[in-house]
């Protein structure tokens, strides 16, 4: 058995279902072998490959396992680069491959090389290289358990183009990694302090991150907040982890999260953190932040642990774990009352204003209006990244875990069209709406032939506001309105260039035309684009600045700077 | 504003030892590693270790607590390492391996190889214009040494940094 034929094996071994690739020179022999293995390893030729290791993220957030893309060497991989990190700075399991020259070449500057294990290292978890095809089952293995186990990240794999030719002389198949023991259980001693200063606190606060969704501890969160009365916070990565319509969602704090979100933080006397990691979006001010409240942190990863805010109670270990444990404790105690919660709820509903806005262009939260209207309770949300991801952060509302999908750490512009199209394939049955913004979508624009050739429907929406509308804000807001390179002017006609890939494309430049385009959309068999003409300069409000306390907030629906009662 | 929020605190050095697979890479992830999250190490010491495949690294850093804290979480999160040891000084053998190239004269020649033994360094190599000493011992011991010589006047130095051990059984 050649190399090449190993690769494949050993990806559906691993149970991946579906490569995002685009080929060349360096990984022919890989490209051969799909075709005897089609039946079990799709593969899907993107445009671009950032756009196959954002595929292979969105396939990932919503598959819940390893998503897999696959480049050539030296540009192709390089190419890459963007997405690795996305998924690097969100904990995203996934799986990247690229060819490399071969190995009597390597470090001599051969023709499409470049150094992939240098680039890539400070934006994985991990990389290979596999300079002998006998340990190309052993390595992949390997890759995918590092990828979706503990903390999950990406991990790279370099493999130089004899190792996909030779012949595998060799079954070796050991996995087992020294270095890599993630800590899942956590030590019942915290666990049981960590009941003892729930039952304690009068005003409680859980501060939910990604890790829920990671970890798939929605069940047990609820658990928690329910039983105790406890208001949940979400950070963006931890959207849809909490019911947003629940009465005791505050939803996602943060620099343009909601007021009582942040307030209530500012108020608490206790932060339960499961699986956040206390991101500068999140504290603004160190100094100032939940200086008031005891911190109970609970993490996967110990780093994470005090890296930022210093922590009263740390507990490492996995959050389904933790949770289900402490829950199990604090359900044998009476919970205090919580007037708290009560009070709080109120501010809930004063944070919930009238987004049906009437108008054109449209304000931005029309769209959302509507969005919420038309998305289904499985139906999936990605975004780009800019004003149009905070709106939908902030008004767009996903009860059912797993349903929000976006670029939190690295804020990458384009990762919404092609996480779409990953998560459409992880997900057939389900709608999948991409809200884009005009300069985010025009980055991965060619995707749209992806959508039209390998037949995956997804809908994206372009809040066309002419303007770099996040950039452009920060430039009113912070430097008088010298607006710089931020002018699209709306170039170019969306809805024609998705006519021009063979799909449909609808402008909608009236409040009114836009329910009637989501429902169409909606129906169709195949990607529908609208782009709506948006408001030039409207602002996604309330903010913090950066770096300011994370209660100094300014604009949006309740007028109180930092005090809920 | 609560002050005990904000991480900081007094530095002070700090030894570590790290077991990794011995494989080439290594290196270069530890070190992108240190110099992407700003930790600014003094020394690093490479070798192999008793165990087959793996390497035993020995660096040292000046820093307070909490960023030892969080160089060791990090370095712990490399694939490539097996295990971290904190050498603390009073549960470990330290040492450091230095070469001092000294020039000399026929005058002060006696005088240098007279303060080399009372420092129990070796004399490597002699010739008309300098002296290569040995010395091995605790950085502070070499530190007095080489100012010492600095009154002869010093060609060249090269130290390893500090090596170290765990005392005891563990």
């Amino acid at each position: 058995m050649q190399g090449s034929e190993a690769i494949i094996k050993t990806l559906i071994e691993e149970k991946a279902e579906h490569v995002f690739g685009f080929p060349g020179g360096a990984v022919m022999p890989i490209y051969d072998k799909f075709l005897d293995y089609e039946d079990e390893l799709r593969h899907i030729l993107v445009r671009h490959e950032q756009a196959a290791a954002h595929a292979a993220d969105g396939y990932a957030k919503i598959s819940g396992k390893a998503g897999v893309c696959l480049a050539t060497s030296g540009p192709g991989a390089t190419n890459l680069v963007t997405g690795i990190m996305t998924a690097y700075m969100d904990s995203v399991p996934l799986i990247a491959l690229a060819g490399n020259v071969p190995t009597s070449l390597l470090g001599n500057d051969a023709f499409q090389e470049s150094d992939m294990m240098g680039i890539t290292m400070p934006i994985t978890k991990h990389n290979f290289q596999i300079r002998d095809p006998n340990t190309i089952r052993s390595k992949i293995r390997k890759a995918f358990k590092i990828a979706q186990h503990g903390r999950p990240g990406p991990v790279y794999i370099d493999i130089p183009k004899d190792s996909q030719v030779k012949e595998v002389t060799k079954d070796i198949n050991n996995v087992l990694i020294a270095g890599f023991k993630p800590v899942l259980k956590g030590h019942p001693v915290q666990i049981k302090k960590a009941a003892e200063m729930i039952l304690k606190a009068e005003c409680p606060v859980i501060l939910a991150g990604g890790g829920i969704l990671i970890s798939k501890a929605y069940a047990e969160l609820g658990e928690l907040a329910e039983g105790m009365s406890i208001p949940v916070t979400t950070t963006f990565m931890g959207k849809s982890c909490f019911p947003e319509t629940h009465p005791l969602c505050l939803g996602v704090i943060g620099m343009h999260g909601r007021k009582v979100a942040n307030y209530a933080i500012g108020n608490a006397d206790l932060i339960i953190n499961v699986g956040c990691r206390f991101s500068d979006r999140i504290t603004g001010d160190l100094k100032t932040f939940a200086s008031g409240a005891k911190i109970i942190h609970i993490d996967i990863d110990s780093a994470e642990i005090g890296k930022n805010v210093k922590i009263d109670l740390p507990i490492v270990g996995d959050a389904k774990q933790v949770l289900s444990e402490l829950v199990k404790i604090i359900k044998l105690k009476a919970p205090k009352s919580r007037g708290w919660a009560e009070k709080i709820k109120k501010f809930i509903k004063d944070c919930d204003c009238a987004i049906d806005v009437k108008g054109s262009p449209l304000d931005p939260r029309k769209i959302m209006f509507e969005l919420n209207r038309i998305l289904g309770k499985e139906d999936i949300l990605s975004t780009g990244t800019g004003q149009h991801q905070m709106f939908a952060m902030h008004f767009v509302k996903r009860d059912v875990p797993h349903t929000f999908i976006s670029s939190g750490g690295a804020g990458t512009m384009g990762y919404g069209f092609p996480a779409a199209i990953g998560a459409k394939v992880a997900k057939p049955d389900a709608q999948v709406f991409d809200l884009d913004g005009d300069g985010s979508f025009a980055m991965v624009i060619q995707e749209l032939a992806t959508c039209k050739e390998e037949n995956i429907k997804v809908i994206p929406v372009i809040m066309n506001n002419a303007y770099l509308g996040m950039v452009r804000q920060w430039m009113e807001l912070f430097v008088d309105k010298r607006y710089s390179g931020v002018h699209l002017k709306r170039t170019p006609d969306f809805a024609k260039v998705a006519e021009a890939y063979g799909l449909e494309g609808i402008t909608v430049e009236r409040d009114s035309e836009l329910r009637e385009a989501f429902e169409r959309a909606y129906k169709a068999d195949s990607t529908v684009l609208i782009d709506v003409i948006t408001q030039e300069e409207a602002n996604i409000l309330p903010m913090f600045s950066a770096g300011a306390n994370n209660v100094d907030m300014f604009g949006g629906c309740i007028q109180n700077k930092g005090e809920l009662f | 504003m609560d002050e005990s929020r904000e991480i900081g605190g007094k530095t002070k050095k700090h030894i570590i030892g790290i077991m990794v697979d011995d494989h080439p890479g290594v290196m270069s992830k530890l070190s992108s590693l240190f110099a992407r999250r700003g930790f600014n190490i003094d020394s690093i010491v490479v070798g192999k270790s008793a165990h087959p495949g793996m390497a035993h690294i020995v660096i040292s850093v000046v820093a307070n607590d909490e960023i030892i804290e969080q160089l060791e979480k990090q370095v712990n999160k490399l694939i490539d390492v097996a295990k971290i040891t904190d050498l603390a000084p009073a549960q470990s053998v330290i040492r450091e391996h230095c070469l001092v190239k000294v020039a000399s004269t026929e005058k002060s020649r006696e005088d240098i190889i007279n303060i080399a033994k009372i420092h129990k360094a070796k004399v490597l190599d002699i010739n008309h214009s300098s002296i290569i000493v040995e010395i091995v011992g605790r950085p502070a011991k070499i530190e007095n040494f080489i100012e010492l010589m600095g009154k002869y006047g010093i060609k060249e130095v090269s130290r390893t940094g500090i090596n170290a051990l765990q005392r005891g059984t563990k």
